[in-house]
């Protein structure tokens, strides 16, 4: 099979109100199955319009939407409607079915029989975690955060594999929100829903999406993943959006290792003699030598105790001889935040970074680290500080 | 009969014309409730009719409003000469005075559902008639039949009026005992049934309201 396509694409849709008041124009985004999009913004800035047309609650003025490769304004509403679930912030549970009817709502419209919708509740019910006997309660005998539970297992009840839902935990205290995002998280990963998920909030956004999508005065002004979203804001608005704060937090979260290593380690090749290595030692300071074959990429490391461990009996002549292959390193993509701790933890002085091919590129340092943990602590207002400053120290960890 | 008190003549009146009364009883009710039930098949679905479309619901409750300020006894006989005498003048008045409540109550019921419930049955893919039958309409049932308990009330009313254009029931009892010397007696058997009437069908619809509202807890 051919690369899988697209479950909804949007095509340059807008909704144009009369008096030619735009609620959203020109939306253009590819949602593939499995994502989790967060369309997030201000009041007013379009997010629940986009959403809503999805289903065809909003009719776009122009523009398409293509579902699973159909055009949806080809499809019936009503039919189209139920096999996309779709969860409100308010809930919206109907007060006079009991939950049972409630979360069979769409199987009883679909028309199936009465022990598979049975089984399909008492499957669902479990899944949110409450216990079988509230199948047989009333809505208005639950709290609000056990509503919007089945709220959302409503949404799964026909096995709709697109979920659209528009703010649903905004309503909620923060420890019920809390534990409902992990649900529809886990929902989402172990069930392979795809989800469209409306919020103002980021850091529901940031803890939930596989996609970001940030829109303000309906247009979208970035569309990118959480870390990309936080290394790369587009413009003021986004940056405002996150907040200072959390893009530092964050730092640690989504830097690279590439951002932050040193570019010019101080490394000898394989064939160099014993000699040039002190030499080169004595000259930029330093009690290791990262060694490289001819292309750059790294073999391994000498240091000064093997050096001298050698010293007493003068077998070796080259570096070859003395080379220690055993040397922890981590590629130009690694985040930091993955092996901070290793490199604090185990007392590596630094650590070489390499590229895919193993080409030696930098190292990252201790010192480095540090800085970066000082100002994930005490914060800084100069961006632009805390990738330079690690170079002033340069080779201040390699020093004896 | 002159050394019998008020209330003795009363219990003697019904003893010797228990089943005229209860006669007039019977045709009282139903000349109410025809013209209600009517009023009901008319203006529920005009309640439901103005509450979709809501620059409707102006006019056509501003019409009702002035049908109600038009006095019984007019009203009788404006229809009267349309009609003529007899019974379907006054179910015709019956069933335009109840217009009015029925038709309020079913929109302010309508309006009283909770709007996040119809988008969400909207979205879950409910076509606009399984919305009204399984949602708004048991919602907003027992507001709609608050509606048909007033009109029933104000319809007993004006079948007791409706006997001045020959259609019987209590009123003509009523009559009869304003047309005789001494008539009190007479009149209270026509008047008391009436207000019972009353009172016992709005229980009853109260009691029919409660039992078949739709259950939102155990």
């Amino acid at each position: 099979m051919a690369k899988e396509e697209p479950l909804l694409i949007l095509k340059d849709v807008s909704k144009i109100y009369k008096g030619g008041n735009a609620a959203i124009s020109n939306i253009n985004l590819t949602i593939n199955k499995g994502d989790f999009i967060c369309l997030i913004g201000t009041s007013g800035s379009g997010k629940t319009t986009t959403m809503r047309t999805l289903n065809r609650m909003i009719e776009p003025t122009s523009g398409e939407i293509i579902y699973k490769g159909q055009n949806i304004h080809k499809i019936d509403p009503v039919k189209l409607r139920k096999k996309i679930g779709y969860v409100i912030q308010n809930i919206g549970l109907i007060p006079h079915m009991n939950i049972y009817e409630n979360v069979t709502i769409v199987p009883k419209l679909l028309k199936w029989p009465e022990n598979k919708k049975q089984a399909k509740a008492r499957e669902l019910i479990k899944l949110v975690e409450l216990p079988e006997n509230f199948l047989e309660r009333y809505p208005a005998e639950l709290s609000g955060g056990q509503q919007q539970r089945i709220g959302v297992i409503r949404a799964l009840a026909a096995d709709q594999d697109l979920i659209l839902m528009d703010e649903p935990f905004g309503a909620l205290d923060p420890i019920t929100r809390e534990g409902l995002q992990e649900l529809v998280k886990s929902l989402q990963e172990d069930l392979k829903k795809t989800i469209v998920f409306v919020t103002h909030d980021m850091d529901e956004a940031l803890k939930l999406a596989t996609n970001i999508v940030v829109m303000d005065e309906g247009k979208i002004v970035q569309a990118a993943s959480p870390q990309e979203l936080l290394r790369h804001p587009a413009n003021e608005f986004v940056r405002k959006l996150i907040g200072e704060e959390r893009m530092l937090q964050a730092r640690a979260d989504v830097t690279t290792a590439a951002q932050i290593m040193l570019k010019d380690p101080v490394s000898i090749t394989l064939g160099r003699s014993l000699r040039s290595a002190i030499q080169l030692m004595r000259e930029r300071r330093v009690d290791t030598l990262l060694v490289t074959d001819d292309e750059d990429h790294l073999k391994g490391y000498i240091d000064l105790e093997s050096l001298a461990l050698d010293s007493s009996n003068r077998r070796a002549t080259s570096v070859s001889d003395i080379l220690n292959t055993k040397i922890f390193r981590i590629t130009t993509t690694t985040l930091i935040r993955n092996s901070a701790d290793r490199i604090l933890k185990q007392g590596l002085k630094y650590v070489p970074v390499v590229d895919q091919n193993n080409k030696l590129c930098g190292i990252v340092t201790r010192s480095a680290l540090v800085d970066m943990v000082y100002d994930i602590i005490w914060g800084e207002k100069n961006d632009t500080a805390a990738p330079t400053s690690p170079a002033l120290k340069q080779g201040g960890a390699q020093d004896a | 009969m002159t050394g019998l008190s008020t209330w003795d003549q009363f219990w003697y009146y019904f003893a010797h014309n228990g089943f005229f009364v209860l006669q007039q009883f019977t045709r009282h009710f139903l000349i109410s409730v025809y013209g209600v039930l009517f009023a009901a098949i008319v203006g529920i679905p005009l309640g439901i009719l103005i509450a979709r479309r809501k620059k409707l619901s102006d006019t056509v409750i501003g019409i009702a409003n002035v049908i109600q300020t038009i006095p019984s006894l007019a009203m009788l006989s404006i229809i009267m000469l349309g009609l003529g005498l007899g019974v379907n003048t006054v179910i015709a008045t019956v069933f335009l005075y109840s217009l009015l409540p029925i038709i309020k109550n079913t929109y302010a019921g309508m309006q009283g559902v909770d709007a996040n419930v119809l988008d969400s049955g909207r979205g879950m893919g409910m076509t606009k008639f399984q919305i009204l039958y399984l949602i708004e309409l048991p919602l907003s049932f027992s507001v709609i039949m608050g509606g048909i308990r007033n009109a029933l009330v104000i319809a007993i009313g004006i079948t007791a009026i409706g006997a001045f254009v020959g259609a019987g029931g209590l009123g003509d009892i009523i009559i009869r005992g304003t047309n005789a010397t001494n008539g009190g007696a007479i009149i209270l058997a026509g008047a008391l049934p009436t207000a019972l009437m009353t009172i016992i069908s709005d229980l009853l619809l109260g009691f029919i309201q409660r039992k078949l509202s739709p259950q939102t807890s155990d």
